[in-house]
């Protein structure tokens, strides 16, 4: 399985749990459909970018920061298209992040190396 | 009149029992061990100029018939997991040898006297037992199965040695027993089961063994009707166990179902558990 396709399938499976938090929130329980729907594609999409990174970078270090950014970021644009709420999703989305990040760092395929 | 003493008394029987290969293309070095049926000597192969382990009937011990049929069936199952016959003869006093690749390495009661990982002995294990399941399917049963007769090259390799009564599928008085005590069946049957009892008897020696590889060697050293009915079976478990997939040797309860399910995907789980954690971090300090 390469670093992308297990950063996919981290991405998501851990978007799908993120979005799934919410019912703790009594306030947000009505959208919780909506909000596991986007919390799955974020983690898709942040999976993706950090396999893609991963697989170019090739460090651990910069692959946890790296996934955390990411993560951070789309969960930036997820509550700014909410305008509140900003701590409370930011914080799980980079947490995503960074473990979408170590996953697929340690779980997907070294690349080959290069002979002279 | 000068009498010998011990020494000289058993240098001399040595000399006297020492075959006569002078008609052949090897010359002896040592002796590397005595067996049931015969001594496996060390020789040199001059023609290839290579050491070879040959293995020459004893003058008072069984038939030569039995060599013969050894030699014959050895070279007929040919796999990495069975020394290659090179050679066969008769010498000038009647009696039947063999020479057959030599073996370099180490017993495995010597290896398990420092026994190696879990995951490596299992792996021996299973190549002893690819070596018997492939025998079994030629219509051979080895009869003689135990950690004295496999030998674990220098390189890593298996090898099931002593084949002296081994023995065809239906082949002459199948209730006779045979084999050493400890490691054969205790029914009077020379069928496959008989060697699944020897392999559950060399598992259990593999010590130390989890619960679930200890079920497995239970199970191979059952009676008949509880036993596996193929080496085949009993290989399948270990590979069950190794893949962290349930054994058919234990009836699990829902307990030991999750452990095992939580060790097989620990990953998943290490991930989801780290989730949950910094989730719950972030749900005390902000409440939300």
């Amino acid at each position: 399985m390469n670093r992308i396709l297990v950063g996919v399938l981290v991405g998501g499976a851990l978007g799908i749990l993120d979005g799934l938090t919410a019912w703790f929130t009594p306030e947000a329980r009505a959208g919780l459909l909506g909000i596991v729907i986007g919390s799955t594609f974020k983690g898709l999409v942040a999976g993706a970018i950090i396999g893609v990174f991963a697989r170019k970078v090739n460090h651990l270090g910069w692959t946890l920061l790296f996934g955390t950014f990411i993560g951070a970021l789309l969960a930036f644009f997820i509550a700014q298209m909410q305008g509140k709420y900003y701590l409370q999703i930011i914080l799980p989305g980079s947490l995503v992040g960074l473990l979408t990040g170590y996953a697929t760092y340690r779980y997907g395929p070294k690349p080959a190396v290069q002979l002279q | 009149m000068r009498h010998l003493d011990d020494a000289a008394l058993s240098r001399l029987r040595e000399a006297v029992s020492e075959p006569d290969l002078s008609d052949t293309r090897y010359r002896l070095l040592s002796v590397a061990g005595r067996g049931g049926m015969g001594t496996v000597y060390v020789a040199e192969d001059a023609l290839l100029s290579r050491k070879v382990a040959l293995k020459v009937l004893e003058l008072t011990n069984a038939p030569e018939t039995l060599l013969r049929r050894e030699a014959t069936m050895l070279a007929s199952l040919e796999h990495p997991g069975i020394v290659p016959v090179h050679d066969a003869g008769t010498l000038p006093d009647g009696r039947i040898w063999y020479a057959m690749k030599l073996v370099q390495g180490e017993r495995l009661d010597e290896a398990l006297q420092r026994p190696p990982g879990l995951i490596e002995r299992l792996r021996i294990f299973l190549h002893i037992c690819e070596t018997v399941a492939f025998a079994h399917a030629h219509g051979v049963l080895h009869r003689d199965l135990k950690p004295q007769n496999i030998m674990i090259g220098s390189f890593g390799e298996v090898l099931v040695l002593d084949w002296g009564l081994a023995r065809l599928f239906g082949d002459g008085d199948d209730r006779a027993r045979a084999g050493t005590p400890g490691f054969s069946a205790p029914e009077p049957h020379n069928d496959a089961q008989a060697d699944v009892y020897s392999l559950g008897a060399i598992l259990s020696q593999m010590q130390p063994l989890p619960a679930a590889v200890q079920a497995i060697a239970l199970k191979a050293t059952a009676g008949r009707g509880e036993r596996y009915a193929t080496v085949a079976a009993l290989a399948d478990d270990i590979d069950r166990f190794l893949e962290g997939a349930a054994v058919s040797a234990v009836a699990e309860g829902p307990w030991q179902k999750s452990a095992r399910w939580l060790s097989r995907h620990r990953v998943a789980a290490g991930i989801v558990g780290a989730y949950l954690a910094g989730r719950g971090l972030i749900f005390f300090f902000t409440g939300h």
